[in-house]
């Protein structure tokens, strides 16, 4: 299943957001968008998800989602969005509480996701009880849980420490490795960017409109290796020579609201 | 390798230390556990030696021992039962009744747009008015039996629990519904799961205020005119100068706050024990 951004555009009221993106996320493929601060990657991804309509233009889909996928779109939240009167396990069994699942096949989802994850042994705690990196595990295993196509992912490192961020990155890695689930990848890091994605598409600043789109010259279990993390460095390089001129002026930049 | 920190000189060495003094002390504030109570007890003797000392006409401030007995003497002549069981109805069906309609209300206004608009202005409008204002008004539609006190408290608690109820119900974090409609929750679902159990904390806050002010508008209730319960018991010992009497029908109101306190109290640690 592909997911296409349809020329979009976006206004909050008089502010232009978004000025006619365009980009298609093939089946399995993991796609960065970064851009400048405010530049409206967050309201992309939102209409891309279905959860802000677009101005004008639409998000798309093509083809049939995965056998077994309950929620093809799934997100993965910044802030975890986590319930916090229930508990891990009770997080991850959520969505599917109100599909056609059985209590069997439920709980053997729920199970899959936790190991997945490495929680089975937090299944029982509350989520005020676990650091950072384990809540956002969390998320990731209630979007697992759900069998997703795609991975909508909104900055999902930036509110944990650089080290947890580091193990969580190699997880985001080993569960992207397999192909089967793709993702869109939205972040102002640019290091995750090309650890990650497999194409990279970089926004202007406000009104974001896509002003370049990199494609990553070597395939991601490549990357670890050590002759390709120059390579990598250059590339990143790369993206920030075509950023930074842009991140000044959105730094700069006096808010009228 | 790095960079040493340069070696100390020998005069340093040699220089007298003194401690940095410290100046973070104060501002945590700890209630003991037992202070209180003891303070209570200290009044209360001080209260009863006074009373025995006659440094303080009985009439106008009875001892402690003297509503102890009163107390003791209205549980056993069955009078207190009556009385309180009186007011007991009364706050109860009331409250059920006001608690039952503001939430529903509540709800209404914090999800829906056109229950919102008109609920608001309507609430903000009754809403400052005492409620036991209305009791003659509630006599003259309802009769003179127990419907126009059962309304009177209803109505105060209504419009208290309405605007915890809608607080709370806004107070629920957004990112969770959206959470929740990024996996094609439905709707009722998003409110039983989610709306509910967020704005509970907010809910039950609410039954705190609503539980004080039933139990303001039932003894103003009964003041007014009623035969049976605390208040109508604590007015007529008033007029009859029986101030033990009165003084007794206090402390048990007190004591029934108190009660109702610790129930919610209970009800909190149970239901919002993830805090
Ligand atoms: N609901 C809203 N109403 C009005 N303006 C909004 C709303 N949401 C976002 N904006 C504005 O739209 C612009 C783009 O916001 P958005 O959150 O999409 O940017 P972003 O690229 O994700 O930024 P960041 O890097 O800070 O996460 C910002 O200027 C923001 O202030
Ligand atoms: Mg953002």
């Amino acid at each position: 299943m592909d997911l296409i951004a349809d020329h979009i555009s976006h206004c909050f009221g008089a502010l232009e957001v978004l000025d006619d993106v365009s980009f298609t996320v093939r089946a399995g493929e993991v796609v960065a968008i970064v851009g400048p601060s405010g530049c409206g990657k967050s309201t992309l991804l939102s209409i891309l998800g279905g959860l802000l309509q677009s101005s004008a233009g639409q998000a798309e889909l093509r083809g049939a989602p995965p056998a077994g996928s309950l929620n093809p779109l799934t997100f993965v939240f910044q802030d975890f969005a986590l319930l916090p009167w229930s508990t891990v396990e009770a997080n991850v069994e959520f969505p599917l509480l109100h599909t056609p699942l059985s209590a069997a096949e439920c709980r053997a989802q729920v199970d899959d996701a936790l190991r997945r994850t490495g929680l089975t042994d937090f299944r029982a705690t509350y989520p005020k009880q676990l650091s950072g990196g384990m809540r956002q595990r969390v998320g990731i295993a209630r979007a697992l849980a759900v069998r997703p196509a795609i991975l909508l992912m909104d900055e999902p490192l930036s509110a944990l420490d650089s080290q947890t961020r580091e193990l969580l990155m190699e997880d985001f890695i080993r569960l992207l490795a397999d192909g089967a689930m793709g993702a869109v990848y939205v972040t102002h890091n640019l290091e995750e960017a090309v650890r990650l994605a497999d194409r990279i598409v970089v926004l202007s600043r406000r009104p974001g409109r896509v002003r370049e789109v990199v494609t990553m010259p070597m395939t991601r279990s490549e990357r670890g290796s050590a002759e390709w993390r120059g390579k990598l460095l250059a590339v990143q390089n790369d993206l920030w020579s075509l950023i930074r001129n842009e991140a000044i002026d959105a730094e700069r930049e006096v808010q009228d609201a | 390798m790095l960079d040493r920190a340069p070696q100390r000189a020998k005069d340093d060495v040699s220089a007298e230390t003194r401690p940095v003094a410290f100046r973070g002390a104060g501002f945590v504030p700890g209630a003991s556990r037992f202070g209180g109570w003891i303070a209570l007890a200290v009044v209360i003797a001080l209260w009863q030696l006074a009373g025995t000392a006659r440094l303080v006409n009985p009439l106008f401030l009875p001892t402690p021992l003297a509503i102890c007995r009163a107390i003791y003497q209205l549980a056993m002549s069955g009078a207190l039962w009556q009385h309180l069981g009186y007011s007991l109805m009364r706050i109860g069906i009331g409250w059920l009744l006001g608690t039952a309609f503001g939430i529903a209300v509540g709800f209404a206004i914090g999800l829906s747009t056109l229950a919102r608009s008109v609920g608001i202005t309507f609430i903000s409008a009754l809403f400052p008015i005492p409620k036991i204002a209305l009791l003659p008004l509630l006599i003259l539609w309802l009769g003179i039996g127990e419907e126009p006190k059962i309304a009177t408290i209803a109505l105060g608690v209504f419009f208290s629990t309405a605007i915890s109820v809608y607080s709370g119900v806004d107070a629920v974090p957004r990112n969770l519904i959206r959470m929740a409609q990024s996996f094609n929750v439905p709707f009722a679902a998003i409110v039983r799961r989610v709306i509910w159990p967020g704005a509970l904390p907010s809910i039950l806050a609410g039954f705190r205020i609503t539980a004080s002010v039933a139990l303001l508008l039932v003894v103003s209730a009964e003041m007014i005119g009623a035969e049976y319960g605390i208040g109508a018991f604590v007015l007529q010992a008033g007029n009859l100068m029986q101030t033990d009497q009165l003084l007794a029908g206090v402390v048990i109101l007190s004591l029934f706050g108190l009660a109702i306190g610790k129930l919610i109290g209970l009800l909190e640690t149970r239901l919002l024990h993830w805090r």
